[in-house]
């Protein structure tokens, strides 16, 4: 008679539960940031934005927070910030799709900096 | 699957009145407009209560914290940040100190906050059953049915050491223990969502915001108890919070939480609503119970307690909102986890409305044992336009109030007690020193006179003839035995009558008078209000030296008492005078004085 099983709830919390840690962002301690200003999207910014995306997402890492912002550093775009209260900020340059999957697999996942693809940025 | 911004526009009443609905039906269409409504999902959830600040918008995953957003800025919000990525900086809260990479519970407001009952208020959209079941909702009924005796569940309450949250703090396990154990073929379970104080709003806000928390509580409750019916008693005033329930309760029918055999387990249990008309007094619970049956709200002698006998003289669980709504986390997480949370006798946190004259108004979640100090000035950033504390009073017309000298008490069941006021359902009035106690006594006095059902006379006649008292002092009429009076006719309530609304009608009188006696001296032997409240007994006067002749005064005067020739200073014609105050408040020059 009863229309859910306990399976069913179960089931409907594992779906919506996914979903809902995407709004928790309390407790994560990692930032990337991607430049999105007009010369940002040209040099293939909003790429490098969905492949971070999809692959934090399939990598499972949920404490990590990804946002975007205007333009960056105009020289090496498109440019990714990944910030971190361990290594502080890292900026890398001239990201393509390949090397944002490799951003979140050796930095995000194995905590190794990607040191050819980084750029100094000076502070003001 | 992209990048995605999640906007989350609060859905209580308070940002509601101030259009929020507008503001998230805009965001919506903007977001369409501007062809990102794939990039976006925009959410309307409980209240964040922050309220001095509403309406707020929340943008994840930056963590922005919108304040004061209007409809027409719904546009930019979409524009700049949604498509931008660039946070529209006018609209933050505390655009000076926001750090990169700060998070909301970094801001003074939310640091010192615990929230457990409020957990899901501000974060999962009220009116989505789904929201409510990823965010561990129904779990706690899952464990219940499946992994526990009616035994086990009264016994985790115990652990837990939860005390009644509608003010009188009576251990929940024990109201169980003897329902469950009282002798009767039908038993019932009753949501008492008659929150009357006034500024008092946690109930209100906890319903509106996470509808299904209590709805699973008293499912777990009817369980443990063996009843099969719940009510929950909900003011008519509270149109929101009754439309939420609804809803939530329809979408419990459709997915089998509520009805027959729930999850399979065969076990049986439904929830009504019924609408109250207002009255305070049907907070109290005998007439709370009286006022279902469909009779008059008066309440009744105890014993018998309605564990015994209650809803149409069967045994009834009655709890009140946050109680309920602390009572799944419980479950989940363990009665010991809840029980490290406060001190010692009194577990888990305390939701409080904070208003009056406060810089944060707002609803504000702590740890029991948390100072009152820390509640108004960390949490609710001091008092309001620089002006100095004088009091706060909570427990609302059946509390007192807490001077300076207490402020470090910790907030907690005896402690609040020890000193005077009571906890109360959680309404907290903060007074700064243009407010007269007499006067605040005499609001407080009025407001349970008002609510006074009339059944016995104690109630009925004493709360009348203090009132009588207050207004004589308040008029200049006072005597020194007026005092006197006051505390025998206090007295006399509180033994002599029925309900708590009649023994505790006296206490902003009694509370006051102890830390305040020298204001009442003021008022009786010197005939002076020292704040200026009391309008018999004071005179608004130019001071000519500083009056520069204007005619601003004389013009906004609504009786025509203020002559005087232009750029010659005036004079007010005390016999005329209504003492409105218009004068003073018009006056560039402060030329104006109360004497």
């Amino acid at each position: 008679m009863s229309i859910l099983s306990l399976d069913d709830l179960r089931a409907i919390r594992n779906r919506e539960e996914k979903e809902l840690k995407k709004r928790d962002i309390h407790g994560r301690s990692v930032h990337v940031v991607v430049g999105m200003g007009t010369s940002g999207i040209s040099a293939g910014a909003k790429v490098v934005l969905n492949t971070l995306a999809d692959e934090i997402e399939a990598a499972g890492l949920d404490k990590v927070i990804l946002t975007q912002t205007g333009s960056l550093a105009p020289v090496a775009e498109p440019v990714v910030e990944v910030f971190s209260k361990e290594a502080g900020l890292v900026v890398y340059g001239d990201v393509s799709k390949a090397d944002a999957v490799r951003i979140v697999k050796e930095h995000l996942v194995a905590g190794k900096i990607l040191e050819d693809k980084r750029v100094e940025v000076k502070e003001d | 699957m992209g990048f995605k911004n999640y906007i989350l526009v609060c859905g209580g009443t308070g940002c509601e009145s101030s259009r929020a609905d507008q503001i998230y039906r805009s965001l919506i269409e903007e977001a369409k407009n501007q062809g990102v409504a794939e990039q976006v999902q925009v959410i309307k959830t409980g209240c964040f209560g922050f309220c001095e600040q509403g309406p707020i918008v929340k943008i994840l995953p930056e963590d922005s914290f919108y304040v004061q957003v209007k409809p027409e800025d719904a546009k930019e919000l979409i524009s700049e940040h949604v498509v931008k990525g660039r946070e529209v900086t006018r609209l933050l809260y505390n655009k000076e100190e926001r750090k990169p990479y700060e998070e909301v519970e970094d801001i003074q407001f939310y640091k010192k906050q615990l929230r457990i009952v409020l957990r899901n208020c501000g974060s999962i959209d009220p009116e989505n059953i789904n929201e409510y079941i990823a965010a561990d909702g129904y779990k706690a009924l899952e464990k219940v049915l499946f992994e526990m005796t009616p035994e086990n569940v009264i016994d985790e309450l115990k652990v837990a050491g939860l005390r009644g949250r509608g003010g009188a703090g009576f251990p929940t396990w024990m109201k169980w223990n003897f329902t469950k154990q009282a002798e009767g073929d039908v038993k019932y379970v009753v949501c008492n969502a008659d929150e009357g104080d006034p500024g008092a709003y946690m109930d209100r806000s906890t319903l509106e915001g996470d509808p299904h928390s209590v709805l699973e509580a008293m499912t777990i409750c009817g369980y443990a108890i063996g009843a099969h019916q719940g009510f929950i008693y909900i003011r008519a005033e509270y149109p929101l919070a009754i439309h939420r329930l609804e809803v939530a309760m329809a979408q419990a029918r459709e997915y089998g939480l509520l009805g027959k055999n729930i999850l399979g387990s065969g076990f049986d249990y439904d929830i009504e609503i019924r609408l109250g008309a207002g009255a305070f007094v049907c907070g109290e619970e005998t007439a709370l119970l009286q006022s279902i049956e469909g009779k008059r709200g008066m309440p009744l002698p105890r014993p018998p307690f309605p564990a015994s006998k209650g809803l149409w003289g069967k045994p009834t669980v009655i709890n009140n909102v946050e109680t309920w709504a602390n009572i799944p986390v419980i479950i989940t997480k363990g009665g010991e986890w809840f029980s490290q949370i406060g001190t010692q006798d009194s577990h888990g946190t305390k939701v409080f409305a904070l208003t009056g004259k406060i810089c944060n108004s707002g609803l504000v979640e702590v740890p029991m044992g948390t100072t009152l100090r820390e509640i108004v000035y960390d949490i609710g950033g001091g008092i309001a336009k620089g002006k100095n504390f004088k009091a706060v009073q909570t427990g609302g017309p059946s509390g007192g109030v807490i001077t300076e000298e207490n402020l470090d008490t910790p907030i907690d069941f005896g402690g609040l007690q020890r000193i005077g006021s009571m906890m109360g359902s959680g309404g907290m009035i903060v007074m700064d020193n243009d407010d007269c106690i007499v006067d605040v006594a005499k609001f407080y006095l009025n407001f349970t006179v008002d609510e006074s059902c009339g059944k016995c006379a104690p109630c009925r006649i004493g709360g009348k003839s203090l009132m009588n008292i207050l207004e004589k002092i308040t008029d200049g009429k006072g005597t020194p035995e007026d005092i006197d009076q006051i505390e025998k006719i206090a007295l006399a309530m509180r033994k002599g009558s029925l309900c708590a609304l009649g023994q505790t009608a006296p206490n902003p009188v009694l509370s006051s008078l102890k830390y305040f006696p020298e204001e009442y001296k003021s008022h009786i032997e010197d005939k002076s209000c020292p704040s200026g409240k009391c309008k018999k007994l004071i005179k608004y006067e130019i001071d000519t030296a500083k009056c520069i002749g204007c005619t601003a005064c004389s013009r906004k005067c609504p009786v025509g008492a203020i002559s005087g020739e232009v750029k010659k200073p005036h004079k007010i014609d005390q016999a005329v005078c209504i003492k409105c105050g218009v004068c003073k408040s018009t006056c560039k020059f402060s030329a104006i004085d109360i004497k």
